[in-house]
């Protein structure tokens, strides 16, 4: 409903942002002399960069390229997937001198940041999740995003070892292939420990719905889920709302543990520090950026939340071998044989995927145990 | 497999237990518009009133450590938007309608300014009364743990219905409502009435805000209402005005709007899309159902300028 009537701050914002670029002018002079290259980074996020979630996840990356020498950092909170985006974009380079970009949102892709990147060539615009390909899209685009699958594959294992009633329960916002691989992810983790474990998985339909959300975890827990993860922009609510039910909590995006307190088993996270850093010394050192960066927890994209005291020591000891197993870059999450919840073989016996096959990324079945329709 | 699931039950318990839950923001919005708009003016800038009182209870709380000096907070607030309201549509030739969509963004702009620092922070909650202890299934227990805010918009609405009728500042209120020329033969200021209409209007509404973030679902970040007011105000329409009538359907947006969720954790999870569209579906066909091509808006106050 909001984004019908959207509330904008973006005149507000670009004040202060051109007050805060004029501030850092002097700063830009002494770092130059001290023959780092000046570039100026805007980044864009869907909703409040402090959300315990997604956009709290990339603003921590962004604080923490915010001290590299020579970097003016501009952001952005609240901006919609709309055209509302490309004006954001554009005086984000026209009036603030960015040149390069860092849409964070899934829909800022197509068309908004394509139809930029055609119009500014000289900028170079990075996108989280987005799938560019070679040819079709423009070598001054590309996209970046972590396999956090694994991540929550590791929490699918804590669950399994605090679950009593069998039943994990999953809060997802959309159908799309990143969320259903997270789904897939938690029920296979927990089925490496006890393959009569089901998940049921509840689609709120929207990224940010407190309200669906509180009523959907209440949902999963009235039905006998004992523990909750979800992927949602702001795993808040369902973290505090799955605690206070007296479920376990497995965290998503960002560190929740202090929303659910010993309720806390673990969580993926984002590690984007090091994902923008690597970009920045690229930048400034005149490298390539890369226009497809991917990389999950053996290459610092993504780290997990330290373990709870709910932990037994015995899945500790399975959490801590398997992790070890992904660090060598050898471990598969979806190893076939895999049906999925409607009898069909989607994997075949002796197939397996690492975790960077493109196959994964278009994924649209949910595995056999998950309880729920990605219609 | 220890099954501590309650199957199929858990549908009508889910609309039972989402009818209370989410339908108080409901009730004080609509109840509060109520107030307003039988005074013979609109104030659709409730959803800003709502989501500043959340964002003012929330951030009371937190930093006083009392959930409810949050909500007095919030009510103050929520009179504050209303008189502002109500002063600025006093004005010859002032749209009320306009007045409130600006005053909606102002309340939406300022909550997210000044609540930038309060979404980290968690606040106490607000109290919940345990109805449930003679039930021995811990899902009845959680659906019976009722806030006291609900029972109030329930007496509320009772005593409004009641007011409206029988007492000398509920007469005033409809006169003016009906006929500004009749109040003002009458001795009546109809401005004042309506700035106080508003400003009432409004600390009710902020009642709803303080309920979304401190109770359910309880924290505050800037996607927590997400029209709520707005549908609250169409509420009224839909309730024809009557304070019982809004009670109901916020009953009714609430149980309908639990009904999705509900049925996804039963395993009915194909076209999930359609059960989010049930409250609005439900909507259309009661007010189908319920139209008449010889009467139009039964209820209406005459000085509405819905109506006009």
């Amino acid at each position: 409903m909001t984004k019908l009537l959207p509330m904008n701050r973006r005149n507000f914002l670009q004040a202060s942002a051109a007050g805060l670029a004029a501030g850092a002018v002097p700063g830009l002079i002494g770092s130059q002399a001290m023959a780092q290259t000046a570039l100026t980074v805007g980044f864009i996020y869907v909703g409040p960069k402090d959300d315990y979630g997604y956009n709290q996840a990339h603003a921590e990356g962004a604080a923490v390229i915010k001290k590299m020498p020579g970097i003016t950092l501009v952001e952005e909170e609240n901006v919609p997937e709309t055209v509302d985006v490309q004006k954001t974009m554009e005086s984000m380079i026209n009036l603030d001198g960015a040149t390069l970009l860092f849409p964070t949102s899934f829909g800022y892709f197509d068309p908004h940041m394509l139809a930029m990147a055609a119009k500014y060539p000289k900028v170079q615009f990075r996108h989280c999740g987005g799938l560019w390909t070679e040819g079709k899209n423009p070598m001054n685009t590309g996209s970046y995003f972590g396999y956090i699958g694994q991540g929550q594959y590791l929490n699918g294992i804590a669950a399994a070892y605090a679950t009593k009633s069998k039943k994990i329960g999953f809060v997802a916002a959309k159908p799309i292939p990143q969320v259903v691989q997270n789904i897939n992810s938690f029920l296979l983790g927990a089925r490496s420990v006890d393959p009569t474990i089901t998940c049921q998985v509840i689609f709120t339909g929207e990224w940010s719905l407190a309200v669906k959300e509180a009523e959907a975890t209440n949902a999963l827990v009235d039905q006998g889920a004992d523990v909750i993860t979800c992927h949602v922009d702001s795993p808040k609510v369902v973290v505090e709302t799955a605690a206070r039910r007296g479920a376990f909590v497995c965290g998503y995006h960002a560190d929740q543990s202090a929303l659910a307190k010993d309720k806390y088993l673990t969580g993926a996270e984002w590690a984007w520090g090091n994902v923008y850093t690597n970009f920045i010394k690229a930048a400034q050192s005149g490298g390539k950026l890369g226009n497809f960066v991917r990389g999950g927890l053996k290459d610092g994209f993504v780290k997990m939340s330290p373990l709870g005291p709910a932990v037994s020591a015995e899945g500790r000891k399975k959490f801590e071998a398997t992790l070890a197993e992904i660090m060598t870059g050898k471990f598969s999450v979806f190893k076939g044989p895999i049906k999925d919840n409607k009898g069909n073989v989607v994997v075949t016996a002796g197939k397996s995927f690492a975790e960077d096959a493109i196959e994964l990324e278009s994924m649209g079945y949910l595995v056999e145990g998950v309880v729920g329709s990605t219609s | 497999m220890e099954d501590t699931g309650i199957g199929l039950w858990g549908v009508p318990l889910a609309i039972f237990a989402g009818a209370i839950r989410v339908s108080t923001p409901f009730i004080f919005v609509s109840l509060g518009e109520t107030i307003t708009e039988r005074s013979g003016r609109i104030n659709l800038g409730l959803e800003g009133t709502l989501v500043f009182g959340a964002m003012t209870a929330y951030a009371v709380a937190v930093m006083t450590g009392s959930p409810t000096l949050g909500v007095l907070a919030a009510m103050a607030t929520g009179a504050m938007f209303g008189t502002i309201h109500g002063w600025i549509c006093k004005w010859p030739k002032v749209n009320d309608i306009a007045i409130g969509i600006a005053m909606m963004q102002f309340g939406l702009g300022l909550a997210f300014f000044l609540g930038k620092s309060f979404i980290q922070p968690v606040a106490p909650k607000l109290p919940s009364i345990p109805l449930g202890g003679w039930s021995a299934v811990p899902q009845v227990q959680a659906a019976l743990n009722i806030n006291v805010l609900f029972f109030i918009g329930a007496a509320l609405a009772l005593f409004l219905f009641w007011a409206f009728k029988n007492t000398r500042i509920g007469l005033i209120l409809r006169v003016v409502g009906d006929s500004t020329d009749a109040a003002r033969a009458m001795g009546i200021s109809p401005d004042r009435v309506r700035l106080l209409a508003t400003a009432a209007g409004g600390s009710l509404a902020a009642i709803g805000g303080a309920y979304l973030s401190l109770y359910y679902p309880g924290s505050w970040n800037e996607g927590i209402s997400s029209g709520q007011g707005l549908m609250a105000v169409a509420l009224v329409i839909f309730a024809r005005w009557n304070p019982i009538g809004c009670f109901l359907a916020a009953l009714l947006f609430g149980g309908a709007g639990a009904l999705g969720p509900a049925l996804q954790s039963v395993g009915v999870t194909q076209g999930y899309y359609l059960f989010y569209a049930a409250p609005y579906v439900l909507t259309l066909i009661i007010l189908i159902a319920t139209s008449s091509p010889t009467r139009s808006l039964a209820g209406a106050p005459g000085a509405l300028s819905l109506t006009k």
